[in-house]
């Protein structure tokens, strides 16, 4: 959920650019006890009563028909996996996986080349320009998504967006009066643009952070043994940063994956089926047609989906957490 | 010599393009909150507010349930940051200053439950709520985001208690105070900026939330912010100028602490990298 909030940068604080002698053990580390676990189990009584049951329920909802009429007798009627091989007989249900999928290659490449190119521009720029680069990229991070949709919206109204002008102004077309979400197309084009002009910061400003890592003494040596800016590039920078770069793609993936707000909003809280994602629509099974128990059963899906996506990022994070 | 200077010409303007390409939106929303509709409904845009007014701002708040809105969504922010920066004290400093059995396996609980989307999770959390009778109240939008906070809260911090220099920690300890106490009294002070960067961070995540809110609150006067300004856009023929007007007013306080602790956590990431 935490898509591209600010926050995210606390995912990676320590990424590490480049691998270190395994430390010492740490002599004054304190001797446990029961201490360590009275300190964390306030937030596992938290974590588990907030997280573990909700989801243990969403299982158990998963298996049982829970309607309106349900609703209103807060019990569900079992009916065992019959919401699951409704959905996998369903071609639309395929769909929709389909272009989840899709639409999170699209957002996370297009993320990834235009972050890493932004941060490697960073790199060759003065200092001047750098801060202005910096702060223009910090203040779109800032901007929360629900402020980001109502300016984009407005950027691409059909009467008076400034992007129908400029397009037409710059004979790209006849954009007068465009409505962009007329073509599904042109729809999933504003809502991968949205996205991932949202996400370009936190990947540049990671992937610079890295980039400024890169010991000076290999790029000089590699440059003197004549190796031209894309081997160095190739075969200096993306090994050492390789870390940072798995994480950050894995991120992005597990973020692109689930993206819901951005779709919902641009889309008045209506949108077609040919904008419905996994989330979305998990989201309008349950609460607009009142099927929870399928609903649960496609947001399960999602779920298990996103897990595997995850191994990849938890590996790489506990592989830090392992290091102190 | 001239190349080299070419060379920087050319960089610099790649950068200028980039600049505006990403800040425009920004500027955009800024520029319309202060324009008049004469401006703002222009046949060819307009591109600087050159008559600025204060009306959008003073229609958008006038709107109804603003006021309320501000309220809840600053009620919500301030009860799930003091409960979530209490709990991830506790369980940061279990995880920076001691090993213990089951450790990785916290690590990774943490680690995993932020990977989930909280958007599944609506459902069940709607249902166990209503169930509850809590839907409808603000004590269960603040339950609900605790969740999704405190795991990243538990995570920075522990980063920045392991940014304290473990020679301090081991010279108090030969002046002769007690583990514990030393470690208190030596770590607390140390790590006060980063549990002020932790919940500022921790405000951002709820102030931003917006699909959580929108279910679980009904009642116009009882929603957060980003649901009152989400609902501003749902309206048909859209009134653009209170609506950038409330966009920046929401946006406001984010940007702010954001710009304010940016730098801190920036650093966090290079102190990260060279520590050994």
């Amino acid at each position: 959920m935490s898509s591209r909030s600010p926050a995210a940068a606390a995912a990676v604080p320590e990424a590490r650019v480049i691998s270190r002698r395994p430390r010492r053990p740490f002599v004054s580390r304190l001797q446990s006890g029961a201490a360590p676990y009275l300190l964390i189990l306030p937030a596992c009584v938290v974590i588990g009563a907030v997280l573990g049951y909700p989801l243990y329920f969403m299982g158990h909802l998963s298996l049982e028909h829970y309607g309106l009429f349900q609703l209103i007798r807060h019990k569900g009627e079992w009916i065992g996996v019959k919401n699951y091989s409704q959905i996998f007989h369903d071609g639309f249900f395929w769909h929709v996986v389909f272009r989840s999928l899709a639409f999170t290659a699209a957002a996370v490449s297009l993320t990834m080349v235009f972050g890493t190119l932004i941060a490697l521009l960073l790199v060759q720029l003065g200092a001047k320009m750098r801060i202005l680069l910096t702060a223009g990229l910090i203040f779109v991070w800032a901007t929360p998504v629900v402020v980001a949709v109502a300016v984009w919206s407005w950027m691409i109204d059909f009467e008076f967006g400034v992007l129908n002008w400029l397009l037409t102004y710059l004979h790209v077309g006849n954009f007068n009066h465009h409505d962009w979400f007329a073509s599904t197309l042109s729809g999933w084009a504003v809502i991968t643009s949205l996205v991932v002009w949202g996400a370009i910061p936190f990947v540049t400003l990671m992937v610079f952070a890295g980039l400024t890592q890169v010991p000076k003494e290999l790029v000089e040596a590699a440059t003197t043994d004549g190796a031209s800016p894309w081997r160095i590039f190739r075969d200096v920078t993306v090994p050492l940063l390789k870390p940072i770069f798995v994480i950050l793609i894995s991120l992005s993936i597990i973020w692109d994956f689930q993206v819901f707000n951005q779709i919902w909003l641009l889309l008045d809280g209506q949108p077609p089926p040919q904008y419905f994602t996994m989330s979305i629509y998990a989201f309008t099974t349950s609460f607009q047609q009142s099927q929870y128990g399928l609903g649960s059963a496609i947001a399960l899906v999602m779920v298990v989906i996103l897990l595997i996506v995850s191994f990849v990022y938890i590996r790489e994070m506990v592989k830090i957490g392992d290091a102190e | 010599m001239s190349s080299k200077r070419s060379r920087r010409i050319f960089f610099n303007g790649l950068a200028l393009a980039v600049f505006a390409v990403m800040v425009f939106p920004v500027y955009w929303m800024v520029s319309t909150a202060f324009k008049p509709g004469s401006e703002i409904f222009a046949n060819t845009p307009v591109w600087f507010p050159y008559h600025p007014t204060l009306s959008n701002f003073g229609d958008a708040i006038h709107r109804p349930h603003f006021w309320a809105d501000v309220k809840n969504s600053l009620v919500i922010v301030c009860a799930v940051v003091l409960m979530s920066l209490v709990l991830a004290f506790l369980a940061a400093l279990a995880l920076a200053k001691f090993r213990f059995y089951g450790r990785r396996a916290f690590i990774v609980l943490i680690i995993a439950v932020q990977m989930i989307p909280l958007n599944a999770l609506i459902i069940p959390i709607y249902l166990v709520l209503s169930k509850a009778n809590r839907v409808n109240t603000l004590s269960g939008v603040i339950v609900t985001y605790l969740t999704f906070v405190l795991p990243f809260t538990i995570w920075t911090l522990r980063g920045f208690m392991l940014g304290v220099p473990r020679d301090l920690e081991e010279a108090s300890q030969v002046d002769g105070t007690t583990r514990f106490g030393a470690f208190l009294r030596i770590l607390l002070p140390l790590i006060g900026p980063g549990l002020v960067a932790t919940s500022i961070f921790a405000f951002i995540q709820a102030w931003n939330e917006y699909i959580m809110a929108a279910v679980l609150l009904h009642d116009p006067s009882k929603q957060t912010l980003t649901v009152w300004l989400a609902s501003f856009t749902g309206d048909r023929g859209t009134a653009w100028g209170p609506l950038m007007a409330g966009a920046t007013l929401t946006a406001l306080p984010v940007v702010i602490f954001f710009v304010a602790v940016q730098r801190k956590i920036a650093f966090g990431l290079t102190a990260g990298a060279v520590r050994g």
